[in-house]
């Protein structure tokens, strides 16, 4: 941005430049750590925010625009599972130290593969079209924001506007010295969330299927003429980011207290993982994960101050702040 | 009915304003604004908080400042077509929208397309909680609801929505022609050559920022008087009018199913939006539930945008122009 253009321009403002981010960066820490308690929140949101926002920064990976719809693919998702629990699966709370009981574990990976699937519909009979007769980025992007709605809508049509629950029990909290207090279930949301960031690294250093998506996203062309199939890849692309936004919408009612599932969850959300995309350098899934931790703990210990419903405010004060000094973002490629 | 024709005509005049401003930044420029409702609430807010009465005595309200300007400019009422403290009003609305504009569209102007749309999202949220908690401004979620009438003693109650209607077509049609005009001249041509090609109007000697913020201020201006003429119409206002649902999404599928960068389009599209949106409350019953409107209009969106990616618009001109050309051609056919 602006202020780079400028300090770039000569070793000494580059030096202030850099000072600055240092004490930036030592700030953030100090004002985390004398607020533990909510920092440790914050990882926890930050494990979901990190799910949502490795897809989306996925999708602009290989299409070079920013999906509006996954905040709402994330509702769906949730909204499956809540349909699985209280419609088809036995009645079940309170397994181990959680608040649900085991047909959670039945219902998430059922969500996934239905988000994924719908994210797979989108591109074939949308943006496959849009991207055939080479519809301007901002176009593709408006038609993401349609689907948005339509998701939206589709969820309210079935599940109506109220408040729904997830079925669970109320479970007393882990108490650790220095007033920390974990819910067992944030253990399990970031234990999940851990687990499917491992298995998403694997699968992009480790399997053929991995390599062709970063090398497409790494130069789109040079990978078509290197003989990769980049169709192919766009799907696999955006059946994983639709896993993972199913993922991390069941993840998001259970992180809940009372496991509430509103139709605007998701949606809600898109400013938080907006910026963690952009934080952690849009397009690199690596910068997504430590963009959103940064964003999750700054959302969670801005409460010490602020109210709680400034947090999406909170989340795009950071990216602006972040922006200013590292246009790329973190993790973000330079030229 | 004819009162439900009113209110309708007079919400359809209101979204086109947005919708010319959104055709500015989006049809004419390239500027991908997806918070209107920022710029919306904006103006809205100016208006009425410039215009209500001060808060009562007995402290069922928040809000601290209230500019009563409608009962302090009550000697002078009428100039021209409009009362004084009306045209303040949406003055104020301009002033305060372009000065965010500009504060705005300075740090953001220069990122890439989709940068723009997550400041511009993230600045329309942060617009809507700080007038959601901040209780002492905007009276919080219950809003502002003293905002007075236009032509008040002059024109009876009942006729207030007969009357308002024409107040938002003559400032619908001044900004209208002013567009056009604009749009016209040189100005607007560089707007456009920037749309189809930044590098090349910089090469061509033009300073691309500078046209690029001028045209977001003016877009932005457009849409808080908009928000203005948003408030003086139901005279009460809350946060909950400008999520980004109803204040920009329903803005975007106006722009898109008109056709953007089209004169015409805001017009047509907000016709036809509009008319989806409030016209289904009429349909049998599982099918009024306004979720359906949220559902099919997300569709038609998405469905014009592959399937007409144009807008209705030039649809329109191509059946008048069968239909001339079967007149010329009928004409034709008799002179033999």
């Amino acid at each position: 941005m602006f202020f780079t253009a400028r300090t770039m321009s000569s070793p000494a403002a580059a030096r202030v430049s850099r000072v600055v981010q240092s004490t930036l960066a030592i700030v953030f820490v100090v004002v985390a750590l004398s607020h533990i308690g909510l920092a440790v929140n914050g990882i926890f949101l930050g494990s979901i925010l990190a799910m949502g926002a490795v897809g989306i920064t996925l999708v602009f990976g290989v299409m070079r625009f920013a999906n509006i719809a996954h905040g709402d693919m994330m509702t769906l998702g949730a909204y499956v599972a809540f349909f699985l629990l209280v419609s088809v699966l036995p009645e079940h709370t309170g397994l181990g130290p959680f608040t649900f009981g085991f047909p959670l574990l039945i219902a998430m990976p059922v969500s996934m593969a239905a988000v994924a699937a719908l994210a797979v519909g989108m591109d074939v009979f949308v943006f496959r079209r849009l991207r055939l007769r080479r519809a301007n980025i901002v176009t593709i992007e408006i038609a993401s924001l349609g689907i948005a709605i339509a998701v939206r809508g589709f969820v309210q049509m079935v599940w109506g506007t109220p408040v729904r629950y997830f079925p669970n029990e109320g479970r007393a909290h882990f108490s650790l010295p220095a007033d920390i207090s974990i819910a067992p279930n944030h253990l399990f949301v970031s234990g999940a969330a851990l687990a499917l960031a491992i298995a998403l690294h694997l699968l992009l250093t480790r399997t053929k299927q991995g390599k062709a998506m970063r090398a497409t996203s790494d130069n789109p062309d040079l990978a078509r003429a290197s003989g990769i199939n980049t169709e192919r890849v766009l799907l696999w692309t955006w059946g994983i980011a639709g896993a993972l936004a199913g993922a991390a919408g069941v993840l998001l009612v259970i992180f809940n207290a009372t496991a509430q599932l509103k139709p605007t969850m998701g949606f809600q959300l898109l400013v938080p993982l907006f910026a963690a995309v952009v934080v952690g350098g849009i397009g690199n899934p690596y910068g997504a994960f430590i963009g959103a931790m940064l964003i999750g703990i700054s959302m969670e210990v801005s409460t010490a101050w602020a109210l709680p419903t400034y947090k999406p405010a909170i989340a795009f004060t950071v990216m602006v702040i972040v922006l200013l000094f590292r246009p790329r973002g973190i993790l973000g490629s330079k030229g | 009915m004819l009162e439900f024709l009113t209110a309708f005509a007079i919400l359809i005049g209101i979204y086109s304003v947005f919708t010319l401003g959104l055709n500015v930044h989006w049809g004419y420029t390239g500027l991908f604004n997806i918070g209107v409702a920022g710029f919306f609430a904006l103006g809205a807010y100016a208006a009425s908080l410039l215009t209500i009465r001060p808060p009562s005595s007995d402290q069922v309200d928040d809000y601290l400042y209230a500019g009563d300007l409608a009962n302090r400019l009550e000697g002078l009422p009428v100039i021209g077509a409009l009362d004084v403290w009306f045209v303040a009003a949406l003055m104020a609305a301009s002033l305060v929208t372009a000065a965010v504009a500009l504060v705005v569209g300075t740090i953001t102007i220069r990122l890439r397309g989709d940068y723009l749309a997550i400041a511009t999202l993230g600045i329309a949220e942060s617009v809507r909680l700080v007038f959601l908690n901040e209780r002492w401004l905007g009276n919080g979620s219950k809003g502002l609801y003293t905002i007075p009438r236009v032509f008040d003693g002059i024109v009876p109650a009942q006729d207030y929505d007969r009357v308002y209607l024409v107040v938002v077509l003559v400032v619908f049609a001044a900004l209208f022609l002013g567009i056009r005009a604009l749009v016209h001249s040189p100005w607007g041509r560089v707007l456009r050559a920037i749309r189809e090609d930044e590098v090349t109007a910089e090469a061509s000697g033009k300073h691309v920022f500078r046209f690029k913020l001028q045209a977001f201020v003016l877009g932005a201006v457009i849409m808080g008087i908009g928000g203005a003429l948003y408030a003086f119409n139901l005279r009460a206002i809350s946060p909950s009018a400008f999520t980004p649902l109803l204040g920009t999404f329903i803005i975007w599928a106006m722009l898109v199913v008109g056709g953007s960068g089209r004169l015409y389009a805001p017009i047509v599209g907000a016709f036809i939006v509009w008319g989806i949106w409030s016209g289904s409350q009429f349909l049998p019953d599982p099918l009024s539930s306004p979720n359906v409107r949220y559902f099919s209009v997300g569709v038609l969106v998405v469905l014009v945008l592959v399937y007409a990616p144009d807008g209705v618009t030039p649809l329109l001109s191509r059946v008048r122009e069968r239909w001339t050309a079967r007149r010329r051609l009928r004409r034709a056919v008799a002179e033999e």
